[in-house]
């Protein structure tokens, strides 16, 4: 299964980049043209961007190196371990919503320490894979176009957050438990 | 909302590091995070524009609107403001595909192409998130991934007998997030229009 779907993975993008140009000219479009005329908003784009993850990154950076992040964690630890969850993952569950690298770092470390086939390995590896950086990319995702009231869009990403982390700890003990 | 969680970060951020006796930190971290977000940004010119160019091209074949018809039982499901031909619906697809096989830096730039497809349709406030753009913000960050890539490539680098054995458990996870992240999508919306 594993074998397939990483096939599947690596032969993505190649096979749209041969199909994609192939049939357009099939149907008469000028490639080049076409592609150069789409690509010219991509350095408006990307620049657009930078006022809003500045200002995202900064508070984050500053959150975490006071050591805010860390009583957040001893706050959290009580909550946690009631459901299960081993306090070596805690940092990385609580950072992993705010600093994509650090979450990995974290990660990284766990899987290291605790060996990658330890029942705090696999549980670590499985919080990594199944969550996304959300705060960067509300950020990110906004940013490009100017919007700065996100409604509840956090609210709904930190609920997604929190019940992703919930069911990995769940499937953890169930399947390597 | 966001607002009051950005204020919570720098205000119990300073506080705590003069508390704890080191507030020279601050000064250096939030350099540093400001460093971290022009060179993002800077590090996606090359992939969005890259993107944005066979986009057009997919878009001038007329494969993403092939590809939305495809999907667009689901998809209308999900952003009934939407038009059911509308590029917006091409570009989403593109994006939560992306999203799913792991591929993080094609999923950025069609996810942001979804998002200015999205801004077009915003009748409200160009500064203030339309409902669609909440709920794709909401599947976006918590999408099914089939291979999580980099994980997978670190259990290797320390010796997993078996590095893919998690890809189990994360597919079941980030299957119930994002079942989670649709229903609290609709939920908070409905709750968030009762209290304006």
């Amino acid at each position: 299964m594993f074998g397939i779907v990483s096939d599947l993975s690596r032969w993505a993008i190649p096979v749209v980049l041969l199909l994609v140009p192939l049939i357009a000219a099939a149907r008469k479009v000028n490639v080049f043209e076409t592609f150069v005329e789409g690509a010219e908003a991509g350095f408006a784009t990307a620049i657009t961007t930078i006022p809003y993850l500045v200002a995202m990154l900064v508070a984050v950076s500053v959150f975490r190196a006071s050591g805010a992040l860390d009583y957040m964690v001893l706050l959290f630890t009580p909550v946690l371990s009631a459901v299960g969850m081993p306090a070596e993952v805690l940092p990385h569950a609580i950072m992993r919503p705010l600093s994509g690298g650090a979450a990995l770092g974290i990660a990284t470390d766990v899987v290291k320490t605790n060996g990658p086939d330890s029942f705090i390995g696999r549980l670590v590896s499985t919080m990594q894979g199944s969550s996304d950086t959300t705060f960067y990319v509300l950020t990110l995702y906004f940013g490009s176009v100017g919007i700065s009231r996100y409604r509840y869009s956090i609210f709904s990403g930190l609920t997604a957050d929190f019940t992703t982390l919930i069911a990995s700890v769940y499937v953890c003990h169930k399947v390597f438990g | 909302m966001v607002n009051f969680v950005w204020l919570g970060m720098m205000v119990i951020g300073v506080v705590v590091a003069g508390f704890n006796g080191h507030i020279e930190v601050v000064t250096k971290a939030a350099l540093e995070g400001a460093q971290i977000g022009v060179q993002v940004a800077l590090d996606l010119i090359a992939i969005i524009t890259f993107w944005l160019g066979i986009m057009k091209l997919a878009e001038a074949a007329g494969l993403v609107r092939a590809l939305a018809r495809l999907v667009q039982p689901v998809t209308t499901f999900l952003f009934p403001s939407v038009p059911k031909e509308h590029a917006a619906m091409g570009a989403i697809v593109m994006n939560l595909s992306a999203n799913i096989l792991g591929l993080g830096n094609a999923a950025t730039p069609m996810g942001l192409i979804a998002m200015q497809e999205l801004q077009k349709l915003n009748r409200g406030d160009p500064k203030t998130a339309s409902d669609a753009m909440c709920t794709f913000l909401a599947l976006n960050t918590s999408c099914i991934t089939l291979i999580p890539t980099t994980i997978i490539g670190i259990r290797l680098i320390y010796g997993s007998a078996d590095p893919t054995e998690i890809v189990g458990t994360t597919v079941f996870a980030t299957a119930a997030g994002m079942t989670v992240a649709i229903c609290a999508d609709r939920l908070f919306r409905y709750i968030y229009s009762r209290g304006r």
